[in-house]
């Protein structure tokens, strides 16, 4: 059922004001379209999309547990193929980075395994949100929450982000891609190229959270592009195993224009060591992934397809 | 209590959200638009909407406040006022 103003994820939700996540979720099944089924995991989107008894989707949802949405997601597909009608439906199984890294990855893994025809989204706001900002697999090293709080024992978060792009690559998964709430289109994008593909796709969406990073709700846009153009959340694509694209940098910026804007940051702020550390892991990034706008040497084997920034 | 609840589609909207604003809401200039659409695209709560050149408007009933359309707005059409301005 369309809505009057064209979207499939309708206004009257109870996210927070400026949540990237409501802003990725209406992106992604705006472009999957009608013919869309969505299994969710618990977690903020969950929670404020569906205030019993009323639902913001334009499209079948469902939600059964916090561990098992790729499960559910499964046998949606398995019984859509049994009666024919797998083509002309997409089908989605989407979780934030607490259900998608830890507590459904067991589910996750299975249906990529079986190699089932669904898109998986993760929406990543690197930690348990909705329960009050609990550290997860995908929060960032040092990153100050409710159980990696910072004091004379602890910096913040100890261990970096668990690498889920390369863990589903490892599954052979076709299409993997890292996308980001400050990138709208080119999430839309990545959604369109994803449901062209058959078997599993995994694309993880970058999601600012103004309560769990403590932001101003305005700069939910800019702190998403600045995490891109840091280098700390490189937009990358892989096609059967092999990175295909990268949103190259046009101007490389320091990690503290990013991490300036945070609460969840703040200690590091004060930290020449810290903001070193934090540095070291975007320069990583930028030369694992090949982020510079020009190949540092000419003459090394080239990424293929790079596309330019825009 | 414990069967399959089930919802009808896009009833969310029953949520007037405008309410939640707290001192600015964005004011949509219609002099330099463009009409991008990037600010349709950012409204985390999908209640922007336009089609030509500054047409583009917010629908206050459901509009949070968050600013996020007058910080995508490439031509600073857009901006934050007090909620009681005009
Ligand atoms: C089995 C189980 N354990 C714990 C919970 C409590 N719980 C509900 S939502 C949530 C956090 C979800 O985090 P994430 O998946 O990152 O999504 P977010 O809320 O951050 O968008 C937790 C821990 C639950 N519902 N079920
Ligand atoms: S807590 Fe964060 S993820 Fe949850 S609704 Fe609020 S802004 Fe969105
Ligand atoms: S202020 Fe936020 S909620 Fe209101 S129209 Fe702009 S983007 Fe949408
Ligand atoms: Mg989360």
């Amino acid at each position: 059922m369309a809505q009057e103003n064209g979207h499939l994820f309708s206004s009257g939700h109870t996210a927070c004001a400026g949540c990237g996540q409501a802003i990725a979720a209406r992106l992604v099944v705006d472009v999957t379209g009608k013919n869309t089924i969505i299994a969710n995991n618990t977690g903020c989107l969950e929670v404020f999309s569906t205030k019993y008894p009323e639902s913001a989707w334009g499209v079948p949802w469902i939600h059964s547990l916090f561990e098992n949405a790729a499960a559910v997601a499964s046998g949606i597909e398995a019984a859509l193929k049994f009666l024919g009608q797998k083509e002309k439906t997409t089908v989605i199984c989407q979780a934030g980075d607490g259900g998608t890294a830890d507590i459904g990855l067991q589910a996750l893994s299975g249906m990529w395994e079986r190699g089932h025809d669904i898109l998986s989204i993760c929406y990543d706001n690197e930690a348990y949100m909705n329960t009050g900002v609990q550290r997860s697999g995908l929060t960032p090293f040092e990153t100050s929450t409710s159980t990696t709080p910072v004091g004379k024992q602890s910096l913040g978060n100890p261990r970096p982000k668990k690498p889920m792009p390369e863990i589903a690559v490892a599954h052979g998964v076709a299409y993997v891609a890292t996308a980001s709430s400050g990138y709208p289109q080119d999430i839309q994008k990545k959604i369109k190229k994803a449901i062209s593909i058959k078997g599993p796709k995994y694309i993880q969406i970058h999601v600012p959270c103004p309560l769990g990073w403590r932001h101003d709700s305005e700069l939910t846009y800019d702190i998403a592009k600045l995490a891109v153009e840091t280098g700390l959340y490189p937009l990358i694509e892989y096609e059967n195993g092999k990175l295909t694209a990268v949103r190259k940098l046009s101007k490389i910026k320091p990690v503290e224009e990013y991490l300036k804007f945070q609460g969840r940051f703040k200690h590091i702020i004060n930290s020449p060591e810290q903001i070193k550390q934090i540095q070291a892991i975007a320069d990583y990034n930028i030369e694992r992934y090949g982020l510079r706008p020009e190949p540092v040497n000419p003459s090394a084997p080239q990424p293929v397809n790079t596309q330019t920034k825009v | 209590m414990f069967g399959p609840l089930i919802s009808k589609a896009a009833t969310a909207k029953a949520n007037k959200t405008g309410s939640w604003r707290v001192e600015v809401k964005p004011k949509f200039l219609q002099k330099d638009c463009i009409a991008c659409k990037m600010c349709v695209l950012i409204c985390p709560e999908a209640c922007v909407s336009g089609e030509a050149k500054n047409t583009y408007l917010c629908d206050y009933e459901f509009c949070k406040g968050c600013g996020n359309c007058a910080a995508i707005c490439p031509k600073k059409d857009i901006s934050m006022v007090k909620e009681e301005e005009k």
